[in-house]
């Protein structure tokens, strides 16, 4: 099988505000004591989520409104903090498939590359502007294309930046190592057949 | 031209070139447990994909099994969660599952050579970091991360970098009283924590040579604490006894034409190393760990260093940190520490052989008021032929507590745990801070014998006069 081509993709965005979101605050480190990624979704952002007696805290992601969203936004630094791929894993799981901010950590940046979700790099008027669109209307449909660098929302265009290697790699479905190890499976077929142990 | 193991194996399973460099290798066996491969489903799930080789793979449970509780559903829920999810995913795959049922289950590298399952001349993946230990039988086995596990389970194969092959030779024969244990902890004190990294090593000589199974296993289980990727010691007729007659060694004609091949596999004479150590056997001492990590060792008639006396700013440091973390007197002995806990097991020494070279020693004996001993056998085949040689008696009328098979106290994700800043000596393998399950818990590695002296000691003591060993 070979991995998906993410050259473009479209959904409903939320806007959670603030610089430096580091990934403690994505996912906090005791929720990394789990059985599957899987469940990693229903704890993203937790500590600013819920309360200790597990009521809301104001939060976008607490507002109804903003259910469907597949794409997250954000402002500066997004992701910083340790390397834990516990991070990418929840936002994935919980439901994103891309990230918009002005700016990401580097460890975080190749996390989510690996896993298939594109991380797009726009301007702070550009971010504001699409969550003022989002704001007035959630239903607003945000086209991501990754290969022409661009989203596009509410008939309005705006650049966002993929980085020129993580471009080549969701636009040709080779994001994670595992497509050029399938890639592999007729010759790994050839070479198990000539050891004894594995031919039997 | 004359090649090593490792260059054999490796090229034997190099499926090709991939675009950045690496190789992709063909893995031949593919170890599980609970702990790393939950994650590695829920990714191949994602993806759609299927295990290549589900007859290839083997899984058992040890890390989050209680010891002291057989039936389930388990006190501590999400152990419960981690049996069941690898339970599932065994089902769902096709994958052999050594369940506590089958009377099998146990440490991963205690069950796989159990089974007949490590064998010479193969690749062995797991998603632990002691998958070395399967490197005594002449197999070269990696451990490896989540996402590698995936791509094993999907491909069979793991893109990876050559490693460069040093030769350890340790030359003599051992003095009475020191042990396989004794023999790592030694090479790992001279060559560093980090000496072999991008290595594997090969250990040979005639201590090697004289060595049983489960000392080799010792030996290169602990590979990685000294930073080599893998470690093995070429297959020999030692190895063929071993592995005759188990449930996946080969039968009948398949035997002989395995014991060929596997023969074939070690090391040619005059094959190239990229680097050469020779030991004296007789040079080395039983050893302790003083710090927290396993190269920071001394033998039982040293002092615990003095940072004072360190020759550079480095060595200073860490000195410093170690005994702040450890409580250790700079420049005492470190014989006489009183211990709280004494642990016996883990995949470094949780054999049967560890336990009977114990109970030579511990039979008639007591462990000293206040300490806390316990013993875990390394898998239920382990417990079962200690109960038939009537070593958990022994150890239970010692004041040990005899427990059901697990990793238990190596590193406590199961309820072993030390309790505060306890110390405690242990025949296990990594001696970090916070390893044993409390954050300021204090661990002392040594041979299953040192544990024993301290355990009826109530101290470090040098297991030979403890014991009246001749020396
Ligand atoms: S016994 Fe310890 S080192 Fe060995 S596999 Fe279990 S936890 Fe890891």
């Amino acid at each position: 099988m070979s991995l998906a081509k993410i050259s473009s993709l479209a959904g409903l965005g939320v806007f959670v505000s603030g610089n430096d979101i580091d990934t403690d605050r994505i996912i906090p480190a005791r929720f990394m004591k789990c059985v599957t990624f899987d469940g990693l979704g229903e704890f993203l952002f937790h500590d600013v989520r819920k309360n200790a007696d597990g009521t809301d805290k104001p939060h976008p992601l607490n507002e109804p409104r903003f259910n469907g969203a597949t794409v997250l936004l954000s402002g500066a630094n997004f992701g910083c903090g340790s390397s834990r791929e516990h991070a990418p894993q929840a936002i994935q799981k919980y439901g994103f498939k891309a990230v918009v901010a002005e700016g990401f950590a580097e460890i975080f940046y190749g996390n989510c590359v690996t896993l298939g979700i594109p991380c797009f790099e726009a301007a702070r008027e550009d971010i504001a502007q699409i969550a003022a669109a989002i704001e007035k209307n959630p239903a607003v449909e945000l086209t991501l294309d990754v290969a022409k660098q661009e989203i596009r929302f509410a008939g309005q265009t705006v650049k966002a930046a993929v980085r020129p290697s993580a471009r080549d790699a969701l636009v040709n479905g080779r994001w994670d190592a595992i497509g050029e190890l399938l890639e592999g499976l007729p010759a790994v077929k050839t070479t198990a057949a000539k050891l004894p142990y594995l031919a039997a | 031209m004359p090649k090593s193991l490792f260059q054999k194996v490796w090229d034997a399973h190099a499926v090709r070139s991939l675009a950045n460099g690496q190789t992709q290798l063909l893995i031949g066996t593919h170890l599980i447990h609970e702990v790393t491969s939950p994650q590695a489903f829920g990714m191949m799930r994602d993806l759609g994909l299927k295990v290549l080789m589900p007859h290839r793979t083997f899984a058992t449970v040890d890390h989050i099994v209680p010891t002291d509780q057989f039936a389930e559903p388990y006190r501590d829920p999400l152990a419960q969660a981690m049996m069941d999810e690898l339970r599932k995913n065994c089902a769902q795959f096709g994958i052999t599952f050594f369940d506590r049922a089958t009377g099998k289950q146990g440490i991963v590298h205690i069950v796989g050579p159990e089974q007949g399952i490590t064998q010479p001349g193969t690749t062995i993946a797991c998603g632990d970091s002691h998958t070395s230990t399967h490197g005594a039988f002449g197999a070269i086995a990696f451990g490896i991360g989540t996402t590698q596990i995936r791509d094993v389970l999907a491909t069979q194969t793991m893109a990876l970098g050559k490693l460069k092959v040093r030769r350890i030779t340790v030359n003599g024969a051992l003095r009475p009283g020191v042990y396989a244990k004794d023999v790592i902890l030694h090479i790992i004190r001279a060559l560093g924590v980090n000496g072999g990294t991008g290595f594997a090593y090969e250990y040979g000589g005639e201590v090697f040579d004289r060595m049983t199974m489960e000392e080799r296993m010792t030996v290169c289980n602990m590979s990685i604490e000294g930073g080599a990727r893998a470690g093995y010691v070429n297959p020999d007729e030692t190895t063929f006894a071993y592995l005759k007659g188990r449930p996946y060694s080969p039968k009948g004609a398949a035997w002989d034409a395995a014991v060929a091949g596997w023969r074939s596999t070690a090391s040619d004479p005059g094959c190239h190393y990229d680097d050469v150590v020779t030991i004296n056997a007789a040079d080395i001492a039983p050893t302790v760990t003083w710090g927290i990590n396993p190269g920071q060792a001394i033998t039982i008639n040293e002092t615990v260093p003095d940072a004072a006396k360190a020759t550079t700013v480095d060595e200073k440091s860490s000195i410093e940190e170690a005994l702040a973390y450890m409580k250790l007197t700079p420049g005492a002995p470190i014989k006489g520490t009183k211990i709280n806990v004494a642990f016996l097991g883990s995949c470094t020494n949780g054999r049967t052989s560890d336990f009977q070279e114990v109970a030579k020693y511990l039979k008639g004996r007591h462990v000293a008021p206040g300490v806390k001993a316990i013993a875990v056998p390394g898998s239920q085949i382990v417990a079962l032929q200690c109960a038939q040689l009537g070593l958990d008696r022994i150890f239970r009328d010692a004041g040990f507590e005899w427990r059901e098979a697990g990793c238990s106290m190596c590193l406590a994700m199961n309820p072993d745990k030390l309790i505060g800043d306890q110390l405690c000596a242990s025949s296990s393998n990594r001696n970090f801070k916070g390893r044993q399950g409390s954050t300021t818990g204090r661990t002392l590695l040594m041979s299953p014998v040192m544990v024993a002296a301290a355990a009826v000691t109530g101290a470090v003591a040098d297991a030979r006069e403890v014991f009246d060993v001749n020396h």
